[in-house]
């Protein structure tokens, strides 16, 4: 137990103790939310959709929960580099308890991070109409953080540089991100896309905080994004604990 | 009695390279054993099949009478090891790491701010203790590696060329903690050092290793019988030539290719 307590607070104190970070996982996200939400917004309304900024502020807190999650869970690959990792891997600890202790600090910090953006979110015009359903959207946020992190672990744990990485990102993460439906309605897009965000994770997330934050209609229901999100969080750290058991270094 | 390693045909390939072919030693309890061998040779590789971190291709290897690839949580409990490479985190500060070190090996909650207090002015790091480890000097992170290891007492020691880049009173501070601990407590040592007088000087046995195999075994004294020399130095030329090595590792994982590539990146 003490040694998860510890790993979490190590997470959270390299956070903490790195301003750039905190500005650089941010900084996309804003970029969307500006630029989308500004740009788009007078199309959306003519289109009788009423205001972007309310559909699209879930969409963009959703993108840093990811980012920064994915992001905590290949700080492994830093570790490895860096050397930590070989203090950790020969501890007399299991291994699954030192991934548990990774993967809690990583969402915590992820969550504190959807905290900021949903701030930012505020001060840009977003409008929360449902505030009974904070804890819904809390729920949704810590769901996932944590399969994103354990996500990033599984990664982290199959490669071991940091080029490979990037291209993951690139060709992984970003595609996960833009069919989620975090930037536009699924619900008129052609079936081909419909069907791809049926399996993407991210839409379930996105579509559940959607709903609890605004009030809106949910695409999948809250039901399945629920179910849908505690499915893949547990596949996700099974599969990251088993690979993270079995690193060579 | 049960022997604190023993190494039986211990092979690991890289795909077509060789890094340790079919060695076989064996350390008693309670004694220290030198690895000596050029950059290159083996050794960390070796080590690294010893303490959990890599699956040997074949060959047996036991740890206090336990195979580390099968019962990796017994046999970690059994050894501490200081790493030739950093490991320690840099964004935390000295003080941290060494706590978060005694959480990972359960020393006492009582013991430790004692313990580390204690370690951390002896190697002179505890004006420092408030520091992240990236502001210190490298002398100084080689210190904190070192006081880090001597936190929990281990059934088994490895030491990885521990005195690599570190300065005559630590090294010889280390020493003689390392003697001691192996005298009061029957600690058994398996370490590495590219300095022929200190293995001379502490070490009750060697191997020498050279191109993943063992050429010679024996007391410090002996070697140099075999090869009529006065130090341990010239035997140890005697056995290995005087060619420079090339570290021949490929690309993969190999601890010391990515530290590398990681202090290149961050400064």
């Amino acid at each position: 137990m003490e040694v998860i307590y510890l790993l979490w607070l190590r997470q959270l104190k390299r956070f903490l103790r790195s301003r750039n970070r905190i500005v650089g996982s941010l900084g996309q996200p804003v970029l969307l939310l500006l630029t989308f939400g500004f740009g788009f917004g007078p199309i959306y309304r003519q289109a009788g959709h009423g205001d972007y900024i309310q559909y699209l502020a879930p969409g963009v807190i959703g993108m840093t929960v990811l980012f920064s999650s994915v992001l905590s869970g290949v700080e492994l690959i830093w570790d490895r580099q860096f050397g930590f990792l070989k203090e950790m891997l020969v501890a007399p600890v299991p291994r699954v308890t030192i991934m548990i202790g990774r993967t809690i600090g990583g969402a915590t910090v992820a969550v504190m991070q959807g905290f900021v953006m949903m701030a930012i979110c505020l001060i840009v015009g977003f409008r929360l109409v449902n505030f009974k359903a904070w804890l819904l959207a809390l729920i949704f946020t810590v769901l996932m953080a944590i399969m994103f992190t354990a996500f990033g672990t599984t990664l982290a744990s199959a490669i071991s540089d940091f080029q490979a990485f990037q291209l993951i990102v690139q060709f992984l993460i970003m595609p996960m991100f833009f069919l989620s439906g975090a930037l536009f309605p699924l619900r008129n897009v052609p079936r081909a896309l419909q069907l791809v965000a049926i399996f993407d994770p991210v839409s379930y997330g996105v579509d559940g905080l959607r709903v609890a934050l605004t009030g809106a209609e949910s695409h999948f229901g809250v039901a399945a994004d629920l179910g849908a999100l505690c499915a893949i969080a547990v596949v996700l750290l099974l599969l990251g604990g088993r690979l993270f058991s079995k690193i060579q270094i | 009695m049960k022997r604190a390693i023993e190494v039986r045909n211990l092979v690991k390939n890289y795909g077509d390279f060789e890094a340790v072919r079919d060695i076989s030693f064996e350390v008693q309890q309670g004694e220290i054993f030198a690895l000596l061998g050029p950059n290159g040779a083996g050794k960390t590789t070796t080590i690294k099949m010893l303490t959990t971190l890599l699956r040997p291709t074949s060959g047996k290897v036991e740890l206090d009478g336990l195979d580390p690839w099968v019962e990796q949580n017994e046999v970690r409990k059994r050894f501490g090891i200081v790493f030739q490479d950093p490991s320690v985190d840099a964004e935390l500060t000295t003080y941290e790491n060494m706590y978060l070190h005694c959480v990972l090996y359960k020393v006492p909650r009582n013991a430790r701010a004692i313990r580390i207090e204690k370690l951390l002015r002896l190697f002179e790091l505890w004006d420092r203790c408030h520091d992240t480890v990236k502001k210190l000097s490298g002398g100084m992170k080689r210190r904190l590696e070192i006081a880090r290891g001597f936190l929990h007492t281990p059934k088994i020691l490895f030491l990885d060329e521990p005195t690599l880049g570190l300065d005559p009173q630590t090294r010889q501070y280390l020493w003689t903690h390392v003697q001691k601990l192996n005298q009061e407590e029957g600690v058994s040592v398996l370490l590495t050092t590219h300095y022929m007088e200190e293995a001379d000087r502490v070490a009750q046995r060697i191997a020498i290793i050279d191109r993943g195999k063992i050429i010679a075994q024996g007391t410090p004294s002996e070697l140099k019988a075999q090869t009529s020399s006065e130090t341990l130095e010239q035997a140890f030329l005697a056995f290995t030539g005087s060619t420079i090595r090339e570290e021949s590792k490929p690309s993969l994982p190999g601890l010391r290719k990515l530290s590398r590539f990681g202090k290149g990146e961050r400064r």
